[in-house]
């Protein structure tokens, strides 16, 4: 439990990817089995824990403590788990030296074994032979409470990156295995062979797209090639084998059980690659709703029946990989694309429809295509070589995506935040507002937050300003002088808005980024909210009822 | 004689109205006292200054030579007489030179305990208990969350780190006086003896903790004549915590920034100072430390000053020790 603990320990504190994955990669190099691959499935969230409720953990603190100075230490933490986790050794200075602490392995079996009534003692007496940081981690265990900032798929590539394997080979076996993982394990060490899987309707990694570079389409000739549009939602892979079903994420992650709607709704057999949308497919001529629509469905474990008749999804289909048990990814994309036709048009129109094709004879005529898309959800367009076969990863050739051009406003700076690591001491992270009539008049509200798109020149000049005109601090971050006629201007590029209850202005931009500094620019030239809204709503349908 | 009559809480500090002196006072007097030289315990410009010869020095580093009238070194354990009222000075085990206060008068015996600690510390005299009426103690970490763990193990943790991310600084924030020292003097004796570089602020305190014999290595200004971000890959540096969100850690290799301090205890702390390695080593008393001291002294009355008052207060109720909180301001805690 102690290495899994220094594990967590370290990753909540450790904001660099490429750490992270240094740490993940160690932790497994340095810790055996079974432990490591429990470890593995709590990160990645595959590990099933019988669960302890905080109630309970309270009341077995309460056994051994006096309860107002409980109260005084956990108002002064503010975290059960972390609370309990210090103050368990009440006069003990901590475990006996050379006592040996229970492994994560022992105590997720134990945990799941344990009958009803012999919960609590079998809790206490884990307490007492954790030290205070493997006590935290295992009352977060029991309790769900764990974030640790680490996905699904980063834990991936650090298996990846200490088995030097690809992470598409990763992504392939993933939902296969089951926690410990230990075959896996011993196939990243060179230790067994490549596990070989028995459960259907596995992720296979997904085909991706570079952008449009400058020049990058000029020595190619457009007739080798099909355009589609680019949707906006989340790109999917939906299979389905004999009575098993899944709806995958571009990573692998599963979220199936969000989507029922669309699970119930596969009779075909196959592995198809597509857009989850939510709205009318084009099928049943109704629109197709924006990405803030299809937000209401993501990040769910479970959905509500109103959920379902309000946000309903359906699939958008972009490439079929299996046709029933055959792979067919090593054909061209048109053969593949004939057979997914002929899939779609037998499975329920609501429910499914084919990515339509973009007609066009040159780079030109597509550019204004993409510009100025004919549906508020089309965010650019797919180039595909007609002859290319389905590889995963982010191949350079075969495929393009061509985004049209991002939004641009004036915005002004309200807020920032220093950055970690290299940045840790710049403030790097900003957040920005535009003008909006208040009660008692104009006032900046954020609408936004941005910690990219500058050079490290401008780097210079924004902490600069930042450092020079604080006007008030909260822990990290400091707020910045924003008046009419005093203040620091930036061009912001973003790519829509999104409804939000915890910005003031009520919208969120998506992906946005510093795209300018306005030193030219006095704040009181900056852009308006309703500049902002009717610049996204310009975009977007009416009928959809978004913004 | 009541408690009372020989120290009481005032705006200044702990006065004694018996010999006209304060201990620790927080704004200039005519006569002080001085417990430890820590800025917020040690202040310039009183009057006559009596402290631990080890105090006076640092004081006069800190401060230039001026920095009081007159000043008597006290000795550890040497009774003195202060407008008749006998005092005398005891290792705290918090820094170098700092001591415990006895105010003796009629009988009555009166230990301000400054700020003190119970952990080994090869940079500083041991903490000695003294018998007393009442004993003034810190609660700085006063609540039953903190346990300062061994600090050889956090030590562990930054060398354990420097081997996994060999090709970043690793930033080590410690407070000047003492925790620098410490930190320093335990990698050291955790067998770390490549150099260690420190900000500007420390080298006069590192100086001056070589020459009172205590051994700290190669030690090298972490400053350079043309600023070359490779010279300090994989290095220890060593400075105040507010130097690394300044502009001066610009000159480092992918900083890594860990803070020696018992608040890191606390993971919020820890996240919100962006701390990516924290190290749980503290100058003062945790709570299991706090209360075996008040068990041990048994005395018939205790009083709490500066950190967690109510919480240990209440831990000597419920021990069935009269106690009272101080409610002294003023101190900052800048040892921690």
């Amino acid at each position: 439990m102690q290495a899994f603990a220094k594990l967590l320990d370290r990753l909540v504190l450790t904001p660099s990817r490429n750490g992270k994955l240094k740490l993940l990669a160690d932790y497994f190099r340095d810790t055996p089995d079974p432990d490591r691959g429990y470890g593995l499935a709590t990160i990645a969230g595959t590990l099933d824990l019988a669960s302890v409720k905080p109630a309970m953990l309270r009341e077995l603190t309460l056994e051994r403590m006096d309860e107002v100075l409980f109260r005084y230490s956990y108002d002064y933490i503010g975290d059960l788990a972390e609370t309990i986790a210090l103050v368990w050794d009440q006069d003990r200075k901590g475990l006996e030296p050379g006592a040996e602490q229970p492994h994560l392995g022992s105590v997720v079996t134990l945990m799941n074994a344990l009958g009803r009534t012999e919960v609590r003692s079998a809790v206490r007496d884990l307490l007492d032979r954790l030290d205070p940081s493997a006590r935290f981690a295992f009352l977060k265990l029991v309790t769900g409470g764990l974030r640790i900032g680490v996905s699904a798929r980063l834990a991936k590539q650090a298996l990846a990156d200490f088995g030097a394997k690809d992470i598409s080979e990763i992504e392939t076996l993933w939902h296969g295995l089951k926690p410990p993982y230990e075959p896996l394990f011993a196939w990243l060490e060179d230790r067994g062979e490549k596990p070989v899987l028995a459960t259907p309707a596995i992720f296979h990694s997904v085909m991706l797209a570079n952008p449009v570079g400058d020049g990058d389409l000029d020595q190619l000739d457009p007739a080798d090639f099909a355009a589609e549009w680019k949707w906006d939602g989340i790109r999917v892979q939906l299979s389905r084998l004999g009575e098993t079903r899944r709806l995958y994420s571009r990573s692998g992650d599963d979220i199936s059980a969000a989507f029922p709607d669309v699970l119930a709704a596969i009779t075909f057999e196959g592995v198809v690659d597509g857009e989850l949308l939510v709205g009318g497919t084009a099928r049943s001529n109704s629109p197709t709703r924006t990405f803030s629509d299809l937000q209401q469905r993501l990040n769910r474990k479970t959905v509500t029946s109103r959920m379902l008749d309000e946000y309903p999804a359906f699939v958008r289909a972009y490439d079929l990989l299996f046709d029933g048990e055959l792979d067919i990814r090593k054909e061209g994309f048109t053969t593949r694309r004939d057979r997914l036709a002929g899939i779609v048009e037998q499975a329920p129109r609501d429910r499914f429809d084919l990515s339509p094709l973009v007609p066009f004879a040159s780079w030109d005529q597509l550019d204004s295509l993409r510009s100025d898309p004919p549906d508020p959800v089309i965010e650019g367009v797919m180039i595909k070589r007609l002859d290319s076969s389905y590889q995963a990863g982010r191949m350079k050739g075969p495929w393009f995506k061509w985004k049209r051009d991002p939004f641009n406003v004036d915005a002004v700076l309200m807020y920032a935040q220093r950055g970690h690591g290299k940045r840790s001491s710049y403030y790097s992270d900003f957040t920005f507002g535009v003008w909006m009539e208040g009660p008692e008049g104009e006032v900046l509200v954020p609408v936004g937050k941005a910690y990219f798109g500058f050079t490290d020149a401008e780097l210079e000049i924004l902490d600069r300003f930042v450092r020079n005109n604080t006007v008030d601090r909260f822990g990290p971050v400091r707020a910045v002088r924003a008046e009419p006629g005093f203040g620091f201007v930036l061009e912001i590029a973003f790519e829509g808005l999104n409804r939000s209850t915890r910005h003031k202005s009520g919208v969120a931009m998506r992906f946005p980024r510093i795209s300018r500094l306005r030193q030219d620019k006095l704040p009181r030239e900056a852009d308006r909210l309703e500049t902002l809204i009717a610049l996204a709503e310009a975009r977007q349908s009416s009928e959809t009822g978004a913004l | 004689m009541k408690p009372d009559q020989l120290l009481r809480p005032m705006p200044d500090g702990l006065y004694c109205p018996l010999g006209d002196f304060h201990i620790d006072p927080v704004r200039p007097v005519e006569r002080a006292l001085i417990t430890h030289g820590h800025s917020d315990h040690a202040r310039a410009g009183h009057g006559f200054v009596l402290a631990t010869q080890q105090t006076l020095d640092i004081m006069a580093l800190r401060y230039g030579p001026e920095f009081c009238g007159s000043a008597q070194p006290a000795r550890y354990g040497e009774r003195l007489d202060v407008g008749g009222v006998s005092v005398s000075f005891h290792p705290a085990g918090h820094v170098l030179g700092s001591a415990q206060i006895a105010v003796e008068a009629n009988g009555l015996r009166i230990v301000v305990s400054g700020d003190y600690k119970r952990d080994s510390d090869p940079t500083c005299a041991p903490y000695e208990p003294v018998a007393c009426d009442v004993f003034i103690t810190e609660a700085t970490f006063g609540l039953p969350v903190f346990h300062h763990p061994d600090p050889r193990a956090e030590i562990e943790k930054l060398l354990t780190s420097i081997e996994q991310f060999p090709e970043r600084s690793h930033l080590v924030g410690a407070y000047s006086l003492g925790k620098a020292q410490r930190v320093i003097r335990l990698l050291r004796d955790c067998g770390y003896d490549r150099p260690i570089h420190i900000h500007g602020s420390l080298a006069k305190l590192c100086d001056y903790y070589v020459s009172q014999g205590i051994d700290l290595g190669d030690l090298r200004p972490a400053t350079l004549e043309k600023s070359d971000p490779s010279a300090f890959r994989g290095a220890i540096v060593v400075g105040p915590p507010s130097a690394f969100q300044d502009r001066w850690a610009r000159r480092f290799n992918e900083p890594l920034v860990a803070f020696a301090s018992g608040w890191m205890m606390v993971r919020q702390r820890a996240k919100q100072g962006g701390v990516e390695l924290p190290l749980v080593i503290s100058d003062h008393c945790d709570w299991p430390e706090l209360t075996e001291t008040i068990r041990e002294l048994a005395p018939a009355e205790v009083w709490v000053t500066h950190g967690r008052e109510e919480a240990l207060v209440r831990w000597c109720e419920l021990s069935g020790i009269p106690a009272r909180p101080l409610y002294l301001v003023g101190y900052e805690d800048e040892g921690d």
